[in-house]
Parts: C-alpha cells; sequence; structure tokens
C-alpha cells in the first residue's frame, strides 16, 4: 500500500475559502521574452494567508513553472523578497488580507537582475556586503587573549545591536531611489553593515571600512530619502545608520 | 549589463514619490527645486550679462520680468529658494547624524526612528514656509 506524508496530502487539497483575490504574477525569462508580461490567477484565501502561500497555491494548482525563491517563511532567511502592490515586501511576512486590495501584483525586485520571473540575482548585493568589511577586525583574537571573550556592556550592544538584525533581503536596495539610477553606488545595506561594524566597541577596523565607503559611489550618494528604512521587514533603520556613519565621517561622532 | 539587465527602477522609480511617505515627496521636490534653482541661477547670469550691451539692452531684458509670466516665474523661484533652503538645512543635519534618532533593539511594527516626527515637522515646515513665500512674492508683485 503506497504510503502518502501529511504534507503531500495537504499539497493536493487546495485552499477553500469563501474569499478570494486575483493574483498578478510577472513573468520574464530574459533568455526568451523582451519583456514583462502579467499572469492572473483566482486564489482563495483566509485572513492568514501570505502572499506567499498565495504564490505556492499557484505554483501547486494552476502553473508550477512559476520562479519565485523561498525558504524559512518565517521572515528569517531574506529569500522571498519581492515587489508586492508596488512596495518591496516580503511575501512571507505579508498577509493579503493586511494590503486591503481584491488584486495583488507581485513583481521582482527592482535594482536586481532578474534570473526568471521573480527570482533574482543576489550577487551584486553580497558583493557590496563584503566589500564593507562584515566582520570583527583587531590584531588580536579570543584565543590568544587570557580572556575568554572579548567584553562588552549592554550600552555599547545597543549602539549596534538593531543593524545586526539585517538578513540581507534586499529590499531596502530595491526601495533606494539612488540605486534606481547608479548601478555603482553600494547600497543601504552595506552601508549600514558598516555601520553595524563601526558601532562595535570590539572592532578596530574603523578607519579601514571609513576609506571604503568615502567614495563618490559610496556614502556621499545617500540623500537622506529614507524609504530604505520604510520597507525594512526587520526594523534595521539603514538610513539612520548611514547618517550616524556620515556622522563618523564629518567629525560629529568619534 | 545594460540598465534593462540591471532592472533599474530607473529615473521613473528614482522620482515616484508614492507609497514612500512625505520623505520620499521631500527627495523629489529637493531635486526639482534644486534643478529649477540651477536653471535660475544660469538665466540669471545671462540676464544681469545683457549690461554688457548698454542700458538700453539691460531695461529690454528686465522689462521681461515685469511681464506676468516674468512674475509668476519669479514667484516660483521663491517657493524654490525657500523650500530648498529649509529642507536643505534639516537633511544636512540628518546628514551629520542630528535628529536621527539613537539605535535600539527595534519592536514590532518596527517604526523606523530615523522618520521621525522632528524630520516630518521640518518638511511640512518647508512646504508651508515655501508657499507662504511664494504668496506674498505674488501679492508685492501683482499687487501694484
Amino acid at each position: 500500500m503506497a504510503q502518502t506524508s501529511l504534507a503531500e496530502e495537504n499539497a493536493s487539497i487546495p485552499l477553500s475559502s469563501s474569499q478570494s483575490i486575483t493574483l498578478r504574477i510577472a513573468r520574464y525569462n530574459p533568455e526568451h521574452d523582451s519583456a514583462k508580461k502579467f499572469m492572473e490567477f483566482n486564489v482563495p484565501y483566509e485572513k492568514w494567508t501570505t502572499v506567499l502561500e498565495a504564490i505556492l497555491e499557484v505554483k501547486k494548482h494552476f502553473d508550477h513553472s512559476v520562479a519565485v525563491r523561498y525558504s524559512c517563511r518565517q521572515a528569517t532567511c531574506g529569500s522571498c523578497g519581492m515587489i508586492i502592490n508596488g512596495k518591496p515586501r516580503l511575501a512571507c511576512f505579508t498577509k493579503i488580507s493586511e494590503l486591503n486590495s481584491n488584486v495583488i501584483t507581485v513583481e521582482p525586485m527592482n535594482n536586481f537582475p532578474i534570473i526568471r520571473d521573480l527570482a533574482v540575482k543576489f550577487e551584486r548585493l553580497f558583493d557590496t556586503h563584503h566589500k564593507v568589511k562584515p566582520y570583527l577586525i583587531r590584531d588580536d583574537t579570543e584565543i590568544t587573549t587570557n580572556t575568554k571573550e572579548f567584553l562588552q556592556s549592554p550600552e555599547e550592544l545597543e549602539q549596534y545591536i538593531q543593524f545586526s538584525n539585517c538578513i540581507k533581503c534586499g529590499l531596502c536596495n530595491s526601495a533606494c531611489p539612488t540605486m534606481a539610477t547608479d548601478s555603482s553606488f553600494v547600497g543601504p545595506q552595506a552601508l549600514a553593515q558598516a555601520y553595524r561594524y563601526v558601532a562595535d566597541s570590539r572592532d578596530k577596523g574603523k578607519d579601514d571600512r571609513l576609506k571604503i565607503i568615502d567614495d563618490s559611489h559610496g556614502i556621499w550618494r545617500c540623500h537622506f530619502a529614507g524609504s530604505c528604512s520604510q520597507v525594512c521587514p526587520k526594523g534595521v533603520d539603514p538610513a539612520m545608520g548611514i547618517q550616524l556613519l556620515r556622522g563618523y565621517m564629518l567629525g560629529f561622532r568619534s | 549589463m545594460t540598465n534593462q539587465d540591471e532592472h533599474k527602477a530607473g529615473i521613473g522609480g528614482m522620482i515616484n514619490p508614492r507609497r514612500y511617505g512625505i520623505e520620499r515627496v521631500a527627495y523629489l521636490l529637493m531635486r526639482l527645486s534644486g534643478l529649477g534653482l540651477l536653471a535660475y541661477f544660469i538665466g540669471h547670469i545671462y540676464e544681469t550679462s545683457t549690461i554688457l550691451k548698454g542700458q538700453v539692452g539691460w531695461n529690454e531684458f528686465l522689462e521681461l520680468t515685469q511681464t506676468n509670466a516674468g512674475h509668476a516665474i519669479l514667484a516660483i523661484v521663491i517657493a524654490m529658494c525657500v523650500f530648498h533652503t529649509v529642507n536643505g538645512i534639516r537633511v544636512m543635519l540628518g546628514h551629520g547624524g542630528v535628529g536621527v534618532g539613537k539605535p535600539a533593539r527595534p519592536d514590532y511594527p518596527y517604526i523606523p526612528a530615523s522618520q521621525n516626527i522632528r524630520h516630518k515637522i521640518g518638511i511640512y515646515s518647508a512646504i508651508i514656509l515655501a508657499a507662504i513665500a511664494m504668496m506674498y512674492g505674488l501679492a508685492v508683485m501683482f499687487g501694484e
């Protein structure tokens, strides 16, 4: 007798609800298509249904070829960033009911090259993230010193803990008006991470990092529009980090 | 890699003021007023250079600013100048880390501290002062 798992059984049962929305999914394959086009699906939903669940519903029951990247489904992995009704959001963190619309349009994030449909390339984000040296820089290590760990007061921790919440989802880079036109701009994600390490009392690499971002396409291209902070799903507030970082460069902070 | 390959939002995405609150509107107005003032500055230099053609040339060109269209343009320049100045002071203070809040553990629903009420007041003040200055300018120019 063939056995099926609970997950497989659930996958074959469509969501049943009296409510439904029209889900418009952007379809685009750079290898074949010349322009983006939209496919519409009527998807039932409950009060708690997320946009990601609606997309997966489409994949299960209507069109399995829709390309979407996702993993944790709980706003931790940062994989499912996309433009939902015109604004960058995490699909797993956005409930359909909170959008107050009968039509939900999902598109790939702006300012990222498209792989296919809703999946975008993250290479550049990871490159710029790596460029600002996202690790503690100092000559000694916790292994060579007598202490087991580098001590830090709660007040010192507060200076950067907010910025360590970044999940590299790329929503901030997608919302940034400078990134909309400047291909060389470091971007709010990397700049916020530069601040995260500069503000860490254990780090000694401040001068190195400030040199890296002191560039015509670096921190000076941020014009404090604040859109990055408005779309961050983890409350990182990159705009604050960037302005505080600029305070270091202008000599207002030390 | 072309702009299309990179899927850049482009100029349209940059200047789109919707969905990101008053801060993005201020960002757009700052750019527009900056470009407007640059155009006025170039026009102003050209205008004052007509003095080289003598008193008659200078007076002829000056008459252009005494028309209804000239008054309307000057009123817009006044508004752009006031908005750019007041909002510029707000942005400069923000760039120095002044008034952007302090880092803290974020709590849901994660309202960004950098987009605080002080900055919103600064933006609305810039818009209101620009409107008042423009109306005063219009009253002076058309009230004669």
